[in-house]
C-alpha cells in the first residue's frame, strides 16, 4: 500500500518538484498552497505524513503544525519541515512547534524519500 | 518538453515572474509608505521562494543574490533593521537585478556579475553575509540525511552526545541481550530509549529501527519498564527501550544520522564493535546494560524479542501513543485565525494551459464563427420565415457562438499589471540617467488585454515613457520656477472604453513646444514652409519618420528610434495612438487597442464587384450620396461637405486599382473614417452588404505587408475577402498631404 503524503508549500515549483519526486516513488501525493489550504485538505484526507514549508502566506508552517497537532486525527501524524535554513535555531523552532523532522532545500529525491521512510515507514 | 524536470523548470520561471511581480508591488507599497507588517513578509517570501526554486535547479548566481537580498529583508522583517528611503531604493534596484538574474538564468545568458556583486556588497553593508561557504557546508551536511554516501563533511558531526543514563538495572538480565553468532563483521551496538517527547513529535521507533535494518542485519531486543506502583504511573512517560546490534561497516555517525530527528528526544548510545572479534559481544553486553523485563508486565507479549525489526517488535509503540495527550504550544495557534482575517482573499484557483492549446482553441473557434456565418447565409437563402424553429435555433446558435468566442478570448486576456510594473523600472532607470526625480502613478492595472498585445506593447511603451522622462518633464529648477513640485509625475492608465482598450501615458511637464516642432519639421523638409497647421496637426508631426526635437541627442531617448516606430508598432496591433498636449501642463499619449487580435467587427462592402471588409471601429458614419454632394477642388480631387466641414474623398475602387475613375452616381455610399483625431476622410464604396464579425486570417506570412490591407477573412459563402486598413490606405493614397490639404480647404 502506498504511503499518502500531504505537501504544503506556497511555491508552485517546490510543489511540482515534491510531486514529481514522490509520485515516481509510488507515493500518493496531495498538495496544498499554504497552511490554511493544508488544513482544508486535511478535512478530506488523512495522510501518513505531512511535509510543510515554513514561510507561507495566510498561515505559515509553524501555525500550520500547531493546528495539525491540535486536531484529534492528526495529533501524531509525522510532519517534516522543508527549510532552506540549516541553523540549529530553526531546528529547535521546528521541533518546538511539533515537527517530526526536517528536510533542507534543495533536496535530492533519494534523501526526501529516505526522510519520509524514517518517519512514516 | 518530455522531461518533467524541464517542465518544472519552465514553470519555475513563470512562477518567478509572478513572485517578482508581488515583490515589486510590495516594494512599491513600502516606497509609498502604505505598507503594513504583512508587506515586508510578502516581499521576503517572494525572494525566499525564488531562492528555494533556484537552489533546486542549481542556479547559483540567482541563489547567492536572492540569499543576500532575503537576509537583509529578514532583518527588516524581524525589526532589527528599519526601512528608510535609501534602503528601499536599494531594494528596488535589487529587485531589478533579481529580475535580470531570473531572465539570464532562463535564457542561459551571462549575468552582469559586476552589478550583482556590487549590490550584494551594498546589501552586506546592512547585514553582513554569513561568510565563507565551508563553514555553512559543515553545518549543512548532517541535515540532508546523507546516509549512504558519507562525505568528508560527516566526520565533522558532533559526537558529544550525552552518555546513556538508564534507570536501575538488574545486571543478571545480561543474558537477554541480543545474541549474535560468531561473526567477522564489524557491528554497532545501539541502545535506544524513547522519551515521551519522541512520540509527541510524531516520531515512530519502528521506522527508525527499520532504517537501522537498512544498514545491515539487526538483532533487536525490546525492554519494557512497567510502572512499579500506581504513583509511578505517568501516562506521558515512555516505558520502552531497545538494544540493537547491527552488522555493518558503517561508523556510529550513520546511526546518529538515522536518529537525527529523534536526537534530544531519546537516550541513544552507539558503540562500535570491531570485526572478527566475537568475544567482544560480551563486552558490549556489559558496557551497554540492558533493562529487565519484569514479570509483572501488563502485556507480556510486548517484551518479546525479535530477530527482525518488523511489526511485532515495535507494535507496542503505536499502542502507547494515543494515550499521550500531546502538549501543544498554544500561542502560535491562537494567532492563526487573526492572521487569516487580515490577509487578502485568496486568488481564484488557476489551471496552467499550454499556449499552443489555446491557440488551437482560438483557431477552432474562428472556424466555428465562419461556419456559423456560412450556415446563417444558407438558411437566409432558403427564405425560411423568421419565426420558424430553424431561425430561432439559428439565433441561439449565433448567440452561443459569440459567447464561446468571447470566453475563449478571455482566456488569452491578461491584466496589464506586469507591463506597468516593467514601466516602473523604466521610469526609475531613465529618471536616474537624466537626473530628474520622477514618480510613476499607475491606474487600471487590472484591465485585461490580449497576451500578445501585452508583449508587443512593452517596446512602444518603454519608448514613450523614456520620451516623457527625457523630453516631457522639465528639470527640477524649471519646475520649481513654474510653481510645480520638484518631482515630475508620469501617469500610466489603462481602461476599457467602448470595446477597445485605452492606455494613456501622460506627464505633467511643459507640453509640446509647437513652435519648435513646426520649425523643425520645416527645416527637415517634412512640411512645406507655407503650411498652416492646427495644434493637433503639429502634434502629429512627432510621428513622422525621422523627426526628433531633442536639440542635443541625449543618451536616453535619442537613439534614432522615433515616435514613428512607436506608431508603427501600435498600428501593427490594430491600434491607434493620439497626442494631446497643453502648454505648461503636460502631454498625454493615448493608445487605443482592439480587445482581441483574432476577430473583429467588420462592415462587409463591395467595390467594383469585389467584396471587402472594413473594420467597424474605423467607421465614424455612413452616408448615401447624391451627385451634387461632391465638390471638385483643384488637383482633380473632390471634397464632400459634411456638416459644414469639407472632407476629402477617396474612391476605394480607384485607390485599389479595381477600376478607372468613373463619374459618381446617385446612391453611392460614403464611409466616413477618422484616421486621426479631428480629421475625416470619406471612402466611396458601391454597396454595404452586411455588418458582422470576421475572423482575422493573417497574410503577412505569405504575402508580406500589403499597403492598405490589414488581413483577410473567409466570409459565410466561403469567399475570401480582404480586410482593409483604412488609415494606412488614406496615408498611402496621398501621404499626409491629404489631411493637410483638407485643413487648408476648410
Amino acid at each position: 500500500m502506498s504511503l499518502s503524503v500531504l505537501a504544503v508549500d506556497d511555491s508552485r515549483t517546490m510543489r511540482d518538484m515534491i510531486n514529481l519526486a514522490l509520485r515516481t516513488e509510488g507515493f500518493d501525493v496531495h498538495l496544498a498552497d499554504d497552511g490554511e489550504h493544508g488544513l482544508e485538505v486535511l478535512d478530506d484526507i488523512d495522510p501518513d505524513v505531512i511535509i510543510t514549508d515554513i514561510n507561507m502566506p495566510r498561515l505559515d508552517g509553524f501555525g500550520f503544525i500547531d493546528a495539525v497537532r491540535l486536531r484529534e486525527d492528526t495529533r501524531t501524524t509525522p510532519i517534516l519541515v522543508l527549510t532552506t535554513e540549516s541553523s540549529a535555531e530553526l531546528k529547535t523552532k521546528a521541533r518546538t512547534a511539533g515537527a517530526t523532522g526536517w528536510i533542507v532545500k534543495p533536496f535530492a529525491q533519494d534523501k526526501l524519500v529516505r526522510a519520509l521512510k524514517m518517519v512514516a515507514g | 518538453m518530455s522531461d518533467p524536470m524541464q517542465e518544472i523548470m519552465a514553470s519555475f520561471f513563470i512562477e518567478c515572474e509572478e513572485l517578482h511581480e508581488s515583490l515589486v508591488d510590495a516594494l512599491q507599497l513600502l516606497a509609498d509608505g502604505e505598507s503594513d507588517i504583512e508587506t515586508i513578509n510578502v516581499a521576503f517570501r517572494a525572494v525566499h521562494s525564488i531562492k528555494g526554486g533556484a537552489g533546486a535547479f542549481g542556479l547559483d548566481a540567482l541563489v547567492d543574490f536572492a540569499h543576500q537580498f532575503e537576509t537583509v529583508m529578514d532583518a527588516c522583517r524581524s525589526g532589527t533593521l528599519s526601512i528608510d528611503t535609501p534602503l528601499n531604493e536599494l531594494f528596488l534596484r535589487c529587485s531589478d537585478m533579481l529580475s535580470d538574474l531570473i531572465r539570464c538564468s532562463r535564457d542561459g545568458e551571462d549575468v552582469d556579475a559586476a552589478t550583482s556583486t556590487g549590490l550584494i556588497a551594498e546589501l552586506s553593508g546592512y547585514v553582513p553575509s554569513e561568510d565563507e561557504g565551508e563553514v555553512e557546508e559543515i553545518e549543512f551536511q548532517p541535515m540532508v540525511l546523507d546516509l549512504g554516501e558519507l562525505g568528508p563533511g560527516s566526520d565533522a558531526l558532533p559526537m558529544d552526545l550525552p552518555p546513556l543514563d538508564l534507570p536501575s538495572l538488574d545486571d543478571s538480565d545480561e543474558t537477554e541481550a541480543p545474541e549474535l553468532g560468531p561473526s567477522d563483521k564489524a557491528r554497532l551496538a545501539v541502545e535506544f530509549r524513547a522519551e515521551g517527547e519522541l512520540y509527541e513529535s510524531g516520531n515512530e521507533p519502528l521506522f527508525l529501527i527499520k532504517a537501522l535494518a537498512d544498514l545491515g542485519r539487526c538483532e533487536t531486543k525490546l525492554t519494557l519498564d512497567p510502572p512499579k506502583s500506581i504513583d509511578d504511573l505517568n501516562t506521558l512517560g515512555s516505558r520502552l527501550s531497545w538494544n540493537i546490534v547491527v552488522e555493518t561497516d558503517m561508523p556510529p555517525t550513520a546511526v546518529h544520522e538515522i536518529f537525527e530527528f529523534a536526537e534530544g528526544l531519546c537516550k541513544l548510545n552507539v558503540v562500535a564493535i570491531p570485526g572478527s572479534a566475537a568475544a567482544l559481544t560480551k563486552d558490549v553486553s556489559t558496557e551497554v546494560p540492558v533493562e529487565a523485563a519484569e514479570s509483572s508486565a501488563p502485556a507480556p507479549a510486548e517484551a518479546q524479542s525479535s530477530n527482525t525489526p518488523d511489526a511485532p517488535a515495535a507494535a507496542p509503540a503505536p499502542a502507547s501513543k494515543p494515550e499521550e495527550p500531546a502538549p501543544i504550544p498554544k500561542p502560535a495557534a491562537a494567532k492563526a485565525p487573526e492572521k487569516a482575517a487580515t490577509t487578502p482573499p485568496k486568488t481564484s484557483p488557476t489551471v496552467r494551459v499550454d499556449l499552443e492549446r489555446i491557440e488551437r482553441l482560438v483557431n477552432l473557434v474562428g472556424e466555428l464563427v465562419i461556419n456559423q456565418a456560412m450556415l446563417s447565409q444558407s438558411i437566409a437563402e432558403e427564405n425560411i420565415p423568421p419565426n420558424s424553429p430553424v431561425s430561432a435555433g439559428l439565433d441561439e446558435f449565433m448567440q452561443l457562438t459569440r459567447n464561446i468566442q468571447e470566453s475563449v478570448m478571455m482566456i488569452r486576456a491578461q491584466p496589464v499589471k506586469s507591463l506597468f510594473q516593467r514601466m516602473s523600472r523604466i521610469v526609475r532607470e531613465s529618471s536616474a540617467a537624466v537626473d530628474k526625480t520622477v514618480k510613476l502613478v499607475t491606474d487600471g492595472e487590472n484591465t485585461e488585454i490580449d497576451k500578445t498585445a501585452i508583449e508587443r506593447l512593452a517596446d512602444p511603451l518603454t519608448h514613450m515613457i523614456r520620451n516623457a522622462v527625457d523630453h516631457g518633464l522639465e528639470d527640477a529648477e524649471t519646475r520649481i520656477a513654474q510653481g510645480k513640485s520638484k518631482q515630475g509625475e508620469i501617469k500610466l492608465r489603462a481602461a476599457h472604453k467602448s470595446g477597445r482598450v485605452l492606455i494613456e501615458v501622460s506627464d505633467d511637464g511643459a507640453g509640446i513646444n509647437r513652435e519648435k516642432v513646426k520649425s523643425k519639421a520645416m527645416e527637415k523638409g517634412l512640411i512645406p514652409d507655407e503650411a498652416i497647421l492646427s495644434d493637433s496637426e503639429i502634434d502629429q508631426l512627432l510621428f513622422l519618420p525621422g523627426f526628433s526635437t531633442a536639440t542635443e541627442v541625449s543618451n536616453l531617448s535619442g537613439r534614432g528610434v522615433g515616435m514613428d516606430v512607436v506608431k508603427t508598432q501600435i498600428t501593427s496591433l490594430g491600434g491607434r495612438v493620439t497626442i494631446e498636449s497643453t502648454p505648461g501642463a503636460g502631454t498625454t499619449f493615448a493608445i487605443s487597442l482592439p480587445l482581441t487580435l483574432a476577430v473583429l467587427d467588420g462592415m462587409v462592402i463591395t467595390v467594383a464587384q469585389e467584396t471587402l471588409v472594413i473594420p467597424l471601429n474605423a467607421i465614424v458614419e455612413t452616408l448615401s450620396l447624391s451627385v451634387d454632394d461632391l465638390k471638385p477642388v483643384a488637383g482633380g480631387q473632390s471634397v464632400l461637405c459634411v456638416r459644414e466641414q469639407f472632407v476629402p474623398v477617396l474612391d476605394l475602387g480607384v485607390e485599389l486599382g479595381y477600376r478607372e475613375e468613373a463619374p459618381m452616381q446617385d446612391g453611392t455610399i460614403a464611409l466616413l473614417i477618422s484616421p486621426e483625431e479631428g480629421v475625416l476622410v470619406a471612402l466611396l464604396v458601391d454597396t454595404i452588404e452586411d455588418q458582422r464579425q470576421v475572423v482575422i486570417k493573417g497574410m503577412q506570412e505569405s504575402y508580406g505587408r500589403v499597403p492598405g490591407v490589414a488581413a483577410a477573412t473567409i466570409l459565410g459563402d466561403g469567399q475570401i475577402a480582404l480586410i482593409l486598413d483604412p488609415n494606412d490606405l488614406v496615408q498611402n493614397a496621398t501621404g499626409d498631404d491629404l489631411v493637410i490639404t483638407q485643413k487648408k480647404a476648410s
